[in-house]
């Protein structure tokens, strides 16, 4: 009788307690869910504010001109690199726009008809010449890329238009007149993708710190991988365990925590100061960016190692493999998905990296689009933060627009990590 | 308080009570020297006072035997005896471990072991090892009997590696079930399939001595019949040293058989003897399943 009482009692209290253990579960359940929820709106927030107000970069008002192309106005005979050093092809635009329209006589007038168009506009009428020499003599309309106060104008609401300040009575009137007959319009922001930075934003490109990037990301993804799997190999395989490997070892992941201008600094001591590496250029980004990437794939490494079995490394040491064979055959195809993986995520990590960069004067103006790992260059991360930097507000969309090219890139290159790590996984 | 401490608390007890109760635990008197006969003529290893330390923990004390050629030799005792650190120490797989030190006197045909004189690539490739568990590499069926011959330069010629690996899975007893996907993953394939595949692998190399740790420990009772068939066939042209719990698997397959207890050497013996009058209590408890 005695047992029974105390088993009903027994039961009644797991019963009271499963409840308890149930609510528990809901309410951890709950909580996790509402970080999730959390993570996700701000990253729409982040995502929506970065591509609602970098769009509007990627088109650009294009003014549609009459341009013949004279010889005596350009002032040359033919088309030669040296003739074409000397042409006025400014002239040209001036020229067009006084037979657009004639009545406007006033040299203040004038002065501001011609800042309707980008001031760099004739480098790209030179351009279209230098590819089509046959042009000389003859007249065609051509799209010229609109002042950035125009395409501001041509960008914004009507209140906003009211109260532009950056745009005279005259020149709203001229625009309204061009837009009205189809001459002024919206066309692809082609100088954003082929020009490197200016410091005029519709002329304004990225080009420049893609290459850049490309080039510091090429230096070092060369020294890192190789530098980083050859240290987690040994540390892993070879290295004996004792103190000193203990101190390594707490040293790497030390390493991976320091903020990254220290390296920077670094960077600048020895690179720069010691070894008279040129400054701001991808070379010395590589090699900077190269400590910084080193702990993460050295760590990330050295994890796919371990999780290599050992019974694969008996199994082969059994059949008399040597350490050496046993690593090249076994356990690096095995470590290599890892490997890799970790890899991209230290050069997804190292492609975002602005501070480290700056130290070694990465931040320059460069209008240039680099030819080499020894050009001084400028790299996306830092590109954003020049153009955050500019007073002017038809940066603010070229800011974004580079923050979308950024981040199209870390996407692409996380994506690149899981793929290569599913095609790559072997199971055992 | 909680139902379950309760609980554990009487499991902690109840096996605390069986400790006391258990013989291993008890300080008993070892033989001077190994009961039996541990010692043949002509041996194919002969294997003299040996100790084996991990750090300062001693788990070898002054073990003498020999083992004869194409002679099954079942090493058998409780778990922690010392019977897989013995056997690894017979082709130096202990080597791998940092801590473990060894000392005495171990021959194959006459040549030392641990001599410097003895490449340790080539001692493993004449004696070979099978693991408790299963471990085919990750590789196709082809590759993993092919990897031996390859490594060791044995096979050069395409068709050469194609007869080696055929003739291993044959004697392995594999080739009918796998001839059709050698080149499927041989982690694809059942675990008494997998451990035949490391058999084959083991002697595809063509080695004079397997040592098997425990093949069948994870193995089914069909695959494990399979494979103790397969002991008796390779007996036949291998010398074989087998570390077995099962002590019917040690009666099956061997001809001698060795009793370790907490790293010494009890007794040794013919298998026979040994299971049905033994001459120490300790072999006694244990194959009367007093402990173990």
């Amino acid at each position: 009788m005695a047992t029974d009482r105390n088993e009903q009692a027994g039961a009644s209290r797991l019963r009271r307690g499963l409840q308890k253990r149930y609510r528990r579960e809901r309410r951890f359940r709950g909580y996790g869910l509402t970080a999730i929820m959390l993570g996700l709106i701000a990253l729409l927030v982040l995502f929506g504010d970065i591509i609602g107000k970098g769009l509007p970069a990627f088109q650009q008002t294009h003014i549609q001109l009459e341009i013949s192309w004279d010889r005596e106005v350009l002032g040359i005979n033919q088309v030669s690199e040296a003739e074409l050093k000397q042409a006025n092809f400014d002239a040209l635009i001036k020229q067009a726009l006084r037979e657009r329209f004639p009545g406007v006589d006033a040299r203040r007038q004038q002065h501001q008809l011609f800042k309707l168009v980008s001031s760099e506009a004739g480098y790209n009428l030179r351009e279209r010449l230098q590819t089509d020499p046959e042009l000389l003599g003859s007249t065609e309309t051509v799209a010229l890329v609109a002042n950035s106060t125009v395409d501001m104008y041509m960008k914004s609401d009507a209140e906003a238009r009211a109260d532009d300040r950056q745009i005279t009575e005259v020149q709203r009137q001229w625009i309204n007149e061009l837009r009205d007959s189809g001459e002024l319009g919206f066309g692809l922001n082609t100088s954003f993708f082929t020009q490197g930075d200016s410091r005029n934003a519709e002329q304004a490109g990225m080009l420049g710190a893609l290459v850049g990037s490309f080039y510091t990301m090429v230096v070092t993804l060369l020294l890192s991988f190789p530098i980083g799997v050859a240290a987690a190999i040994y540390l892993e395989e070879f290295a004996p365990k004792n103190r000193l490997t203990e101190i390594i070892e707490v040293n790497i992941n030390n390493l991976a925590a320091v903020p990254s201008i220290i390296f920077g600094l670094l960077g600048l001591a020895v690179f720069i100061n010691f070894f008279g590496l040129p400054r701001s250029v991808p070379l010395v980004g590589g090699l900077v960016l190269t400590l910084m990437a080193l702990p993460t794939i050295i760590i990330s490494a050295r994890s796919a190692i371990k999780a290599v079995p050992p019974s694969i490394r008996e199994a082969a040491l059994g059949m008399g493999a040597s350490r050496m064979q046993v690593v090249l055959h076994h356990v690096l195809p095995l470590a290599l998905p890892g490997m890799l993986t970790g890899t991209i995520i230290a050069m997804a990590q190292a492609l975002g990296e602005t501070a480290p960069l700056l130290m070694i004067g990465m931040v320059a103006f460069i209008a240039d689009v680099p030819q080499g790992f020894t050009d001084s260059a400028t790299v996306l991360p830092v590109q954003v933060y020049l153009w955050s930097n500019t007073p002017e507000e038809s940066y603010v969309a070229l800011t974004s627009a580079a923050i979308m090219v950024l981040l199209a890139f870390l996407i692409g290159m996380n994506t690149l990590a899981v793929v290569l790590r599913k095609k790559l996984e072997q199971r055992w | 308080m909680d139902t379950a401490l309760q609980y554990n608390q009487a499991a902690r007890r109840a096996s605390a009570d069986a400790d006391s109760e258990n013989p291993m635990l008890e300080e008993r008197a070892y033989p001077e020297e190994t009961i039996g006969e541990p010692l043949v003529d002509n041996p194919k290893m002969s294997i003299r006072n040996v100790d084996v330390f991990y750090d300062r923990d001693q788990a070898i004390n002054n073990v003498s035997l020999d083992i004869g050629r194409n002679e099954v030799v079942a090493l058998i005792g409780p778990s922690g005896c010392g019977k897989t650190t013995f056997l690894r120490a017979l082709n130096r797989m202990n080597d791998i471990i940092d801590t473990c030190r060894i000392r005495g006197e171990l021959r194959l045909d006459d040549e030392d072991i641990y001599g410097s004189a003895m490449d340790v690539v080539e001692l493993r490739a004449r004696v070979g090892m099978v693991f408790q568990k299963p471990n085919p590499f990750p590789k196709s069926i082809y590759e993993n009997v092919a990897y031996g011959p390859r490594l060791h330069g044995m096979a050069e010629k395409r068709h050469e590696l194609d007869d080696v690996v055929e003739s291993s899975l044959r004697k392995a007893g594999l080739w009918d079930e796998v001839k059709d996907r050698l080149q499927q993953s041989g982690t694809g394939l059942s675990g008494g399939q997998q451990q035949r595949l490391c058999i084959a692998r083991s002697i595809a190399v063509n080695p004079e001595v397997v040592l098997m740790d425990e093949p069948c420990s994870a193995l089914d009772p069909i695959a494990t019949v399979k494979i103790e068939e397969l002991i008796a066939e390779l007996s036949q042209s291998y010398t074989i040293v087998i570390v077995t719990h099962s002590m019917q698997q040690a009666a099956r397959v061997s001809h001698r058989t060795a009793y370790f207890h907490l790293g010494h050497l009890i007794e040794m013996n013919e298998t026979n003897k040994i299971f049905t009058a033994p001459d120490h209590r300790l072999t006694e408890d244990y194959i009367t399943g007093r402990f173990g």
